[in-house]
């Protein structure tokens, strides 16, 4: 008896491990078994990939691995981050000022990676802020953002930020289009007369430096994304845009009247001649510049007010329309350069378009009619041919390294694999739910790495365990390496994810920021060594210059503050090993911690508004005494005749009386 | 009976084999940096005298480096200060008198360029942590940096 359940429990066992060790063939649509383990990666292996992900309305980018899908790292764009004091240090807030004051929020929808020859180089990321419009470049060596620039004559950066194949522009079309100009002030109802849209080309420069370069004037319409040219169309840039029915309201209805909106083809390097040539009117606006200098771990925030503005209706030859069904949102060139992929968000077809049919149709001007001023090329002489009855509301397009394109369908929530020669579908699978951006390793660029597309899903409902009635987005991953498209992994994401971008992890881990070298700090309040540690009173402004080293902070006893002082602790940490941040914390400070990492000096600054005895701490888990890095801070009423003193190491009465710099 | 079991067994062992051949873990991995190497105790090779680390024959005159030593000393300020006394005073870690007499420079350097690797294998420096309790924090210094960082100790424990 013993013997037959032992060996039923063996032939059980046996017909399970038979099951995972032998994959399915074919199996498709939830993971199925084996499957699994092309997402695996074992503890304290690498993913192959770094996946960027935007945030969405957390404002944010999240960073995962791939294929495993584990979070490392949420990076503070667009949004204060009270976790990392991002937004709140002294250092930080210039970041997120505009021409409209102090932003602390926004609303980051795409990712792009700086490229050198058309393939990703592992420098930078970049992300629109499509509320207040702005973009950012985020070094890649210490996954921080390192600039923000303001977008004037824009009311909704979405068409953002995408990048030339050798990093010459990254560009920023406006979602809204709006009066231009002084006279802002007139009828939402005169929107064909007085709104225009505007297109920035925004230069980066060696080091990474965002400029306006140009502005492009052009009739009102919703621009929605882009991509640029690559190889022969390098050198143009493609931008899908809606509302051609210049529509002011509802727009759900009142945009989706005609058969047709258009992709607007920009000729940048003549745009660069007309430039050149002074072409250019300049315009009085004002934006903000804010960039982050990593040797006075320091941000700035500059007003500019000067931009050049080209208007293709007069300078000819720069811009070209091309009809594209029923609202295009995607607009996407393949590995070749010679393929444009429009999406109609409410169409059941995908055109594809031909670059050397559309130079041909400039050539011989094969036109029907123009659009406020710009020549529209007939839909036929740009048109390679139609994908027909791939699924229902295309979105996006990215392709492989095999002349394979992968378009998301939002309305059928499904990925579908196609060719792009004979545009034949190949295959499709459904993803859970809502598919808006998918996104391939290098898929936007030259050089596709192929192997996985990630598909970013709006809507999860049932998939994951309920969490009140919000519920996560989510990520799913797909191994493309075979004929069939095959789910293997779900995970959730940060916010809303948009597009996002991957590339391979050896463009950039090598190259990763392990600490701030503290002869190098040249902030403005950094104390080198406890040595210079000290509290100095300027009027009611206490500045204190304060070290953090494993496990205490110089100085620890502070006497002598006062009621609606203001108070701005400048913390240095001394650590010079990787992954030894110290944190800085005050009680009731209504502002965030601060984090910093080692050899960095960042400030927090606080106004107390009683007196009494506020303990400061650090958060960051340090060391075995790591509960032991704390100390006091004595809060006088105002008036106060208490004197300044600090110390760090005196017990007792010899504490009371001393001003020479701390610990000596 | 048994004989059933052992070729059941022998069966489940060639259904395992025949299946598991195709494993894609091996190539969505790259492997991580150890840093830590494995404890070396026991390992006759190595010289606790000289400790883990790259410096081997440290060449240290009579007479004192005063350049040396103020380089040294400008370095202990910023990087080794806020936890080291130049008395025999214990602040986080051990006071500085008399450490060029307990240890040879050779060992001093290893520990203070290399202190991950010599706190996980090193009896000395073990046995200096179980006082200390705080891991000595590596703060990148630089061989000249360190070699400095040892003249200015001499100069602290007397020599001229």
């Amino acid at each position: 008896m013993k013997y037959s359940k032992l060996i039923l429990f063996i032939l059980l066992s046996g017909s399970v491990l038979h099951m995972m060790s032998c994959k399915p063939k074919g199996a498709s649509g939830a993971v199925a078994t084996g499957s699994a383990e092309k997402a695996y990666v074992a503890p304290g292996k690498y993913d192959e990939f770094y996946n960027f992900v935007s945030g969405g309305f957390s404002g944010q980018m999240s960073v995962y691995g791939l294929p495993s899908g584990r979070l490392f790292r949420v990076i503070p764009v667009f949004s204060v981050d009270p976790e990392k004091g991002y937004g709140y240090s002294e250092e930080t807030k210039p970041m997120l000022m505009t021409s409209g004051g102090f932003v602390p929020w926004d609303d980051l929808h795409h990712v792009s990676f700086s490229q050198t020859n058309g393939e990703i180089d592992g420098r930078w990321a970049f992300g629109n802020g499509n509320n207040t419009p702005r973009v950012a470049r985020i070094d890649l060596k210490t996954f921080r953002t390192s600039e923000i620039l303001e977008l004037p004559n824009s009311a909704g950066n979405h068409s953002s930020p995408f990048i030339t194949e050798n990093s010459e522009y990254i560009v920023a079309g406006t979602r809204f289009s709006v009066p231009v100009g002084n006279n802002t002030d007139v009828p939402i109802a005169s929107y064909k007369q007085n709104f225009k849209g505007t297109i920035s080309f925004i230069s980066v420069g060696k080091e990474g430096e965002l400029d306006i370069a140009f502005q492009l004037l052009l009739p009102g319409v919703n621009f929605d994304l882009s991509r640029a040219g690559k190889g022969p169309s390098n050198g143009w840039f493609f931008f899908s845009c809606y509302n051609s029915e210049q529509a002011n309201t509802l727009l759900e209805v009142n945009a989706s009247q005609r058969d047709k909106d258009f992709i607007l083809a920009v000729n940048w390097k003549k745009a660069e001649e007309y430039l050149k040539a002074g072409k250019g009117t300049k315009q009085q606006v004002r934006y903000a510049h804010n960039k982050y200098n990593e040797q006075t771990h320091t941000a700035t925030s500059q007003i500019k007010t000067e931009v050049t503005v080209l208007d293709p209706a007069i300078l000819k030859d720069i811009c070209y329309f091309i009809p594209c069904p029923k609202s295009p949102h995607g607009c996407d060139t393949d590995p070749t350069g010679e393929y444009i992929v429009g999406s109609g968000k409410l169409a059941a077809l995908i055109p594809v378009f031909s670059f050397s049919k559309i130079q041909k149709a400039i050539a011989d001007k094969t036109y029907d009619g123009d659009f406020g001023g710009i020549p529209v090329i007939k839909y036929e002489a740009a048109l390679y041919g139609e994908v027909k009855k791939p699924g229902l509301g295309p979105l996006h397009t990215e392709f492989d390294a095999n002349g394979n394109a992968y378009t998301s369908f939002f309305v059928s929530s499904e990925i579908v694999k196609w060719n792009i020669k004979d545009l034949k579908v190949l295959d499709r699978v459904p993803t859970y739910y809502s598919i808006g951006h998918l996104s391939i390793p290098g898929g936007d660029t030259k050089k596709p790495y192929g192997k996985y597309v990630v598909a970013y899903n709006k809507i999860t409902k049932d998939r994951y365990l309920p969490t009140g009635p919000e519920l996560t987005q989510s990520a799913q991953i797909f191994d493309i390496s075979g004929d069939k498209m095959q789910l293997i992994l779900d995970f959730p994401t940060i916010g809303e994810p948009h597009y996002a971008g991957s590339m391979p992890a050896d463009l950039i881990k090598k190259n990763s920021l392990k600490i701030y070298k503290i002869d190098e700090n040249k902030h403005a309040y950094a104390a080198k060594g406890e040595k210079e540690t000290k509290v100095v009173r300027e009027g009611n402004k206490v500045h204190i210059y304060g070290t953090a080293i494993r496990s205490h902070f110089a100085p620890d006893n502070i006497e002598g503050i006062k009621v609606g002082d203001e108070v701005y602790f400048h913390i240095t940490n001394l650590e010079q090993d990787w992954d030894v941040p110290h944190g800085f914390a005050i009680k009731g400070a209504p502002t965030a911690e601060l984090l910093i990492m080692p050899g960095e000096t960042q400030t927090l600054k606080w106004i107390p508004e009683k007196p009494g005895m506020y303990p400061i701490y650090c958060t960051d888990f340090c060391s075995a005494l790591h509960q032991e890095m704390q100390g006091y801070v004595r809060v006088s009423p105002a008036g106060s005749s208490m004197p300044l003193s600090f110390s760090l190491g005196k017990q007792g009465a010899a504490a009371a009386d001393t001003t020479k710099p701390a610990g000596k | 009976m048994k004989k059933i079991l052992i070729a059941l067994s022998l069966s489940l062992v060639v259904l395992f084999y025949s299946c598991g051949g195709n494993s894609a873990e091996s190539k969505n991995e790259t492997t991580s940096e150890q840093t830590t190497a494995p404890a070396d105790n026991g390992n006759p090779s190595y010289d606790p005298e000289r400790g883990a680390g790259k410096f081997t024959n440290v060449e240290v005159k009579p007479e004192l480096d005063k350049v040396m030593a103020g380089a040294g000393m400008i370095v202990y300020d910023v990087k080794c200060a806020s936890c080291h006394k130049l008395t025999d005073e214990k602040l986080v870690g051990p006071g500085w008198q008399g450490v060029t007499t307990r240890h040879k420079p050779e060992w001093i350097m290893n520990f203070i360029t290399n202190p991950d690797e010599m706190l996980s294998k090193d009896p000395k420096a073990m046995a200096q942590l179980e006082l200390c309790l705080v891991r000595m924090p590596n703060q990148n210094l630089t061989d000249d940096d360190a070699r400095n960082v040892y003249e200015y100790m001499r100069k602290n424990d007397g020599i001229k």
